[in-house]
Order: C-alpha cells, then sequence, then structure tokens
C-alpha cells in the first residue's frame, strides 16, 4: 500500500514540456531515497490547465506542482516526500490559502465552476492501466446494458437524455441510434471520429490520451444498441500518445474479455480496430471519414443515403465524436434524468472547451451548457493578458464564427452560437483582444478551408479560393466597396451549393466577422488603414526625430537596408525598401520607431 | 470477463489502491506524522506507513494520512496529530508502529482517543 502518490499529467501539452523526463526522475529519486514501497509514481492524462504545465500532483495532500522542471524533481522529493515538506515557491498559487495551508484545486477559479464528465478520469486515473479505469466504475455501464437492458431502451434513455453529438452539426445522438437500429442488416458499424482538425481544439485528444476506455466502452454500448459487433476508431496519426493508448486499451480490454467474444457471457461480440488518417481536414466530415477507412481517399459523397442506411461498405453505421462517446458510460450509469438536469433548455450536459489565444489560463475546460461566455474567458480564463480589452471570441474553428464583445453575456448553447452566426464545432474558444484585426483573422481561417478544401466540388475548391484573393486584395488595401457587396454573395453562393459540410461552412468566418466587425472592412478599403495595425501592408514605419537618438542601432539591424543614416546623423526609412519587419522596432531602445 | 461480479471485485480492488487520490473533503478524519529531521529521527517513518497499512487493511472511508513537518515537540517525537472535523485535535507522541492498531481501532474507529499516548499523559 502506498502512503503518497505522485500523479504526473502525460498528456501532450505536458510531454513536450518534457514531463516524461520529469516522471523518470521522480522514479530514479524516489528509489534513491528508499521510498519506492511508500510512494508511487503514476502517468496520468491531462488535466486541463495546460498554461502551468508540465503539471504534478502529489496525493494524499492534493498538492497541485505547476511548470515543474526537471531539476526540481529532487527537492520536491527531498522536502515533500521524505520530510513532508510542501516546497511551496512550485504550489500553484491560487492553490495556496492563507497561513500557508492548501486549497483543493476544486476551489481555484479555472476548476469551480467546472462540471467534468466526459473528462472525469482525464488526470485522474494511469490510462494504460485498465484497473484504474474500472476503479472508476469503468465498464459497469457495459454490463448494466448487456444484462438488464434491451437495446431500445439503450436507445431510450440515450434520447431521453438530451445528448447531441459533439463534434460539429449537435445531432441528436438518440436519434441517429434509433436510425441506425431500424435498418436491418447482416452487418453494421459503430465508428468513432477522432479526426480532431480545427485549429487549437483538443479535447478529443485528450479524452483518448487521458480516459481511452470510455470510449471503447461507449462503443461497446452503442453496439449493442445498433446491433453491431465491429467498431472503427479513426484516429489522425498526428495523435501518437493518443494512438498508443488507445492500442493499449483495446490489448486490455481484449484480456479482460471486455471485447471480443461473448461479453459478460451474454454472447454479445463487439470487437474494436484503430484506423489512423493521415490528417485531411475533410476526414472529420462523416462520409469522406468513412471513404477513408475503407482505404480510399478521403473526399465526401452526397447525402442521402445517410450513414445510418448505408455507411461504412454500404452497412448501417453510425458515427460518433469521441467527446460525445465519453459521455455515454456516465448516462447509462447515472440515468437520463441525471443528464438532462444539466445544461439549457435544447442543449443538455456539459461541453468541453479548449480556451486558446489571448487569455491567461489556457487549456481544456469543461462547464454546464449555458455558462456565458464571460464567465469563461474572465472568471474561469482568468481574463487577457497585459490588460488589453477583450474584442471577439471565435468558436467551431474554420467552419464557426467570431462573437463580439457585445454578446458576451450570451449562454453559451448549441441554438444560440447558430443564432449569432457561429456554431459550437468541436469547441475550440480562441480569444482575440483589440490588437487582433478581424479581416486577418478571417483570412487566417479562409487559408486553412483553401488548403483542406478536398477539391471533388466546385463551389469549394474555387468559391474558397476567390474568397481567399477577395480578402487578401483588401488587406492590401486594394479593395473597394464592391468587394465587399461581392465578397458577401459569394460566401453565400457557397454556403448553399457546396458538398460537404466543409465547403457549407467554410464562409462562416467571413460571414460573421463582416456582421459585427464590418466598420474594420470599410476602414482597409477606403481609408486603406487596419486598425488593429496588423494588415502589414497597410502600415507605414516611420523614425520620430525627437525620440531618436541617433545611435544607428537600427540601421544595423535592418535586414534590407532600408534606414538610411549613421551615428549622430537623422535616420530615416526608405518606405520603398522596408518589408515592415518591425525588426527596428523591437531594436529600438528609445521608442523612437512609429507606426501608422 | 464472465460476470459483473467479476468486474465489481476487481473494481473493489482496485479502488483501494487508488483512494489515497479522492479528496477526503472538510468531513474526513486527518491523521497527519511528523516528519522533519527530528520526527525522521525517532523513527516516524515506520509509523506512517503502518497507519496507511491499517488504514487501508480495515478498508475505512474518509480518513486520510499524510504527513508534516516539524510540529515544535521534538523530544517527544514520534508525533501524530488527529484531526477530526468539529472536536479538539488529538496529539499522541513518542510513537510506535504497536501502538498504531490500537489508535485506528479505539480512536478512529469507536472516537475514543486513547488517553495514555496522548501528550496530555506524557508531560504529567
Amino acid at each position: 500500500m502506498y502512503r503518497s502518490q505522485v500523479l504526473v499529467c502525460g498528456g501532450t501539452g505536458c510531454t513536450s514540456s518534457h514531463s516524461k523526463e520529469i516522471r523518470e526522475a521522480f522514479e530514479s529519486q524516489i528509489r534513491d531515497k528508499g521510498l519506492d514501497q511508500e510512494v508511487k509514481v503514476v502517468q496520468t492524462g491531462c488535466f486541463g490547465l495546460c498554461a502551468l504545465g508540465p503539471i504534478v500532483i502529489v496525493y494524499p495532500e492534493g498538492c497541485f506542482y505547476s511548470r515543474v522542471k526537471e531539476e526540481d524533481v529532487a527537492e520536491i522529493v527531498e522536502e515533500h516526500l521524505l520530510k513532508g515538506r510542501i516546497v511551496k515557491r512550485l504550489v500553484y498559487d491560487e492553490t495556496v490559502a492563507e497561513e500557508g495551508h492548501i486549497k483543493s484545486l476544486n476551489e481555484t477559479n479555472f476548476y469551480k465552476k467546472q462540471k467534468r464528465v466526459a473528462l472525469r478520469n482525464c488526470g485522474v486515473i494511469n490510462p494504460e492501466v485498465i484497473d484504474e479505469y474500472i476503479a472508476m466504475d469503468g465498464y459497469q455501464a457495459l454490463g448494466k446494458v448487456l444484462t438488464e437492458m434491451t437495446p431500445q431502451e439503450v436507445i431510450q434513455v440515450v434520447k431521453d437524455s438530451g445528448l447531441r453529438g459533439r463534434g460539429g452539426g449537435g445531432f441528436s445522438t438518440g436519434l441517429k441510434w434509433s436510425l441506425a437500429a431500424a435498418n436491418e442488416a447482416d452487418q453494421k458499424y459503430v465508428c468513432c471520429n477522432a479526426d480532431e482538425g480545427d485549429p487549437g481544439a483538443f479535447m478529443d485528444r485528450s479524452v483518448l490520451e487521458g480516459d481511452p476506455h470510455a470510449v471503447l466502452e461507449a462503443m461497446a454500448i452503442a453496439g449493442y444498441a445498433i446491433g453491431a459487433s465491429q467498431g472503427y476508431v479513426y484516429v489522425r496519426a498526428e495523435y501518437p500518445i493518443a494512438v498508443h493508448r488507445l492500442q493499449v486499451a483495446i490489448e486490455q480490454a481484449k484480456d479482460y474479455g471486455l471485447l471480443g467474444k461473448n461479453i459478460f457471457g451474454t454472447g454479445f461480440d463487439f470487437d474494436v480496430e484503430v484506423r489512423l488518417g493521415a490528417g485531411a481536414f475533410v476526414c472529420g466530415e462523416e462520409t469522406a471519414l468513412m471513404t477513408s477507412i475503407e482505404g480510399n481517399r478521403g473526399e465526401p459523397r452526397p447525402r442521402p443515403p445517410y450513414p445510418a442506411l448505408k455507411g461504412l461498405f454500404q452497412k448501417p453505421t453510425i458515427l460518433n465524436n469521441v467527446e460525445t462517446y465519453a459521455n455515454i458510460p456516465q448516462i447509462i450509469l447515472n440515468g437520463a434524468e441525471w443528464f438532462a438536469s444539466m445544461g439549457t433548455e435544447k442543449s443538455k450536459g456539459t461541453k468541453v472547451f479548449a480556451l486558446g489565444g489571448k487569455i491567461h489560463n489556457t487549456g481544456l475546460v469543461e462547464i454546464p451548457m449555458g455558462t456565458t461566455l464571460r464567465e469563461i474567458i474572465e472568471e474561469i480564463g482568468g481574463g487577457i493578458p497585459g490588460g488589453k480589452k477583450f474584442k471577439a471570441a471565435q468558436t467551431g474553428g474554420p467552419s464557426g464564427g467570431c462573437i463580439p464583445a457585445s454578446l458576451i453575456d450570451t449562454p453559451i448553447d448549441y441554438d444560440n452560437l447558430i443564432a449569432i452566426g457561429s456554431m459550437m464545432g468541436s469547441g475550440g474558444l480562441i480569444v482575440m483582444d483589440e490588437d487582433n484585426c478581424m479581416v486577418d483573422i478571417a483570412k487566417f481561417f479562409l487559408e486553412f478551408t483553401v488548403d483542406e478544401s478536398c477539391g471533388k466540388c466546385t463551389p469549394c475548391r474555387v468559391g474558397t479560393k476567390r474568397l481567399l484573393e477577395l480578402l487578401n486584395k483588401i488587406t492590401k488595401g486594394n479593395g473597394t466597396m464592391e468587394d465587399l457587396d461581392k465578397l458577401e454573395e459569394l460566401c453565400y453562393y457557397i454556403k448553399e451549393n457546396a458538398l460537404c459540410g466543409l465547403g457549407q461552412t467554410a464562409p462562416n468566418p467571413v460571414l460573421s466577422t463582416l456582421r459585427y466587425f464590418k466598420d474594420e472592412y470599410i476602414a482597409h478599403v477606403q481609408d486603406k488603414t487596419c486598425p488593429a495595425g496588423v494588415c502589414k501592408s497597410m502600415l507605414k514605419y516611420s523614425i520620430n526625430d525627437d525620440k531618436c537618438k541617433r545611435c544607428s542601432l537600427c540601421t544595423r539591424v535592418c535586414p534590407t537596408g532600408a534606414i538610411e543614416g549613421t551615428v549622430k546623423n537623422p535616420h530615416k526609412i526608405n518606405t520603398e525598401k522596408c518589408i515592415k519587419c518591425g525588426a527596428c522596432k523591437d531594436a529600438c531602445k528609445f521608442g523612437a520607431i512609429e507606426i501608422h | 470477463m464472465k460476470s459483473l461480479e467479476e468486474l465489481k471485485a476487481i473494481r473493489d480492488k482496485a479502488r483501494e489502491r487508488i483512494a489515497v487520490r479522492e479528496e477526503s473533503g472538510e468531513d474526513g478524519i486527518r491523521i497527519v506524522v511528523g516528519m522533519a529531521t527530528c520526527g525522521i529521527a525517532a523513527g516516524a517513518r515506520p509509523v506512517l506507513n503502518e497507519f496507511v497499512e491499517e488504514v487501508n487493511r480495515r478498508g475505512l472511508q474518509g480518513v486520510s494520512v499524510t504527513q508534516t513537518g516539524c510540529i515544535g515537540i521534538c523530544q517527544y517525537e514520534p508525533v501524530v496529530e488527529v484531526f477530526e472535523p468539529g472536536k479538539e485535535k488529538v496529539t499522541y507522541v513518542k510513537m510506535t508502529p504497536e501502538k498504531v492498531a490500537q489508535i485506528v481501532t479505539e480512536h478512529i474507529v469507536n472516537g475514543r482517543p486513547v488517553q495514555e499516548y496522548t501528550i496530555g499523559s506524557y508531560q504529567k
């Protein structure tokens, strides 16, 4: 029995800041001190507060160490584990109460308003040990449905819970299952969409890395509900840790007989295989994903027929996203009413958001639907660094839109987001401050969709390219007012005519910024200025002669030799040669370089 | 996996191993062992481990065993403090692993502090 356990985050974020080396250092130093029979080191999934990584939690105190470095390990082992003295300088400052007591993590602003359902085990268990998942009631839900419930009852519970797809459109999960269950076939399939591609979103990766068995259990439950015996997880190869843990989990579940033949002696068979995607964004679209699993080039096809009738290998198929599945075992164990008691009228439960951009606490947060944007940004996220003003939040990635500061009190759920011209998408939430140019943001997402368009249908292939050209023209200061009209018209045309979700939603970033930030577009077109000072072509660098001390430093750092002047003589920027890189501004110690 | 019972057996066993990660909360009993240099030198480590074993052996819920630094009464080490919500703190001194089982049985389980091991008895 271990008196103390040291949990080290093994998510992708912390791993990239050397949490693996930290874990190994703990293991070897604990051994050196002869504590290896008393203290256990555990690798877990993501704790969510990635901004403070690498993260180490020591139990039973529940002491939350943040930004731990390899060289800090010796001190934690010597002081905390050996002598019981918490290393205060490394403790997350929000958890240090008066008199030096350690507060529970759940009392910190970041975790206080969170309600972890899909992420409940992330950062709590070792994802590579099936017993730890079972200790948290894992596979109990599967046992319950197989021994006590009919497939119809399972579908009814999922329907009653009000769970909607967490990957994008927000379609009712129970309804999806019932459609596939109603179609007779010799073989049906259960697929899991782990092809997370939105820039900034990483909740699916975190669930797979932190709690892979929850997804497997849910897929088996879905298999029982619709009458399928085979499942596929389609995950991108860029997620090596997630892929590895998923494969470990599948092996362990097979060893325990929780996947495979005759599960719980009920005669129900279910198997799961992993399929790796090469990282094309379009493969997150359901028909393209299935085409890719079949071994073909990942391109969408027209619907109908819907996958519930003809999906993978032309058989009835359901496809749900990772986060959607992660909710299922909890819904079965706690009941539909429990789940439906959280959230808003039409959006039940919780949603995981990946907080990023101009915000203090970047990371993963899971909150009840209906939480306002203000609560997410100001309370959970800890506000915007540098005292800057909040300008907008971008949700839904390249398919979503921007929410302006005036709508910061909007309760976030599926329908409210659609109503204000954005969408839930997979839950990326990028915060922007006054230094972000909204035309530039629209351009950024358009560049992404132009790159990722599969090229099958013309509206998307050609249309998005033309949209990007218009945006480039505007940000270079060559746009006209007619271009703005053209831009809007083309957006609607693409929305109506593209084949799949990628193309149909690609214009959203442009439309929503046109809707809320038209004045910025007009400033680019009429005044030829970028109010946020982002669009390079419109910037002019000049030297304020009063502040300039004639040190000639700028002339030396300028990569193009655009600054004329020698020591003790006035300096001048030749705008013809200037590439607006900002090197002179960074170098000048007197703030003499001005940008207009 | 052939039955739900089999799964539950694995769960109950596995739960013990991760119980230390649950927060005992405000209403739990805390057993705190002084583990500064003075405590360790006087033999606090076996005492701490024995408490962990004993609490686990009895499968007690809501009881946490933690360590702390020097309490300031080094001549009485190893020192163990028991915090129960709503009750006065009880301080045991000159602890040995042999005394642990008795304290867990009488104090933690039955709510009767073992007077003869407390600091009050020693100071008289």
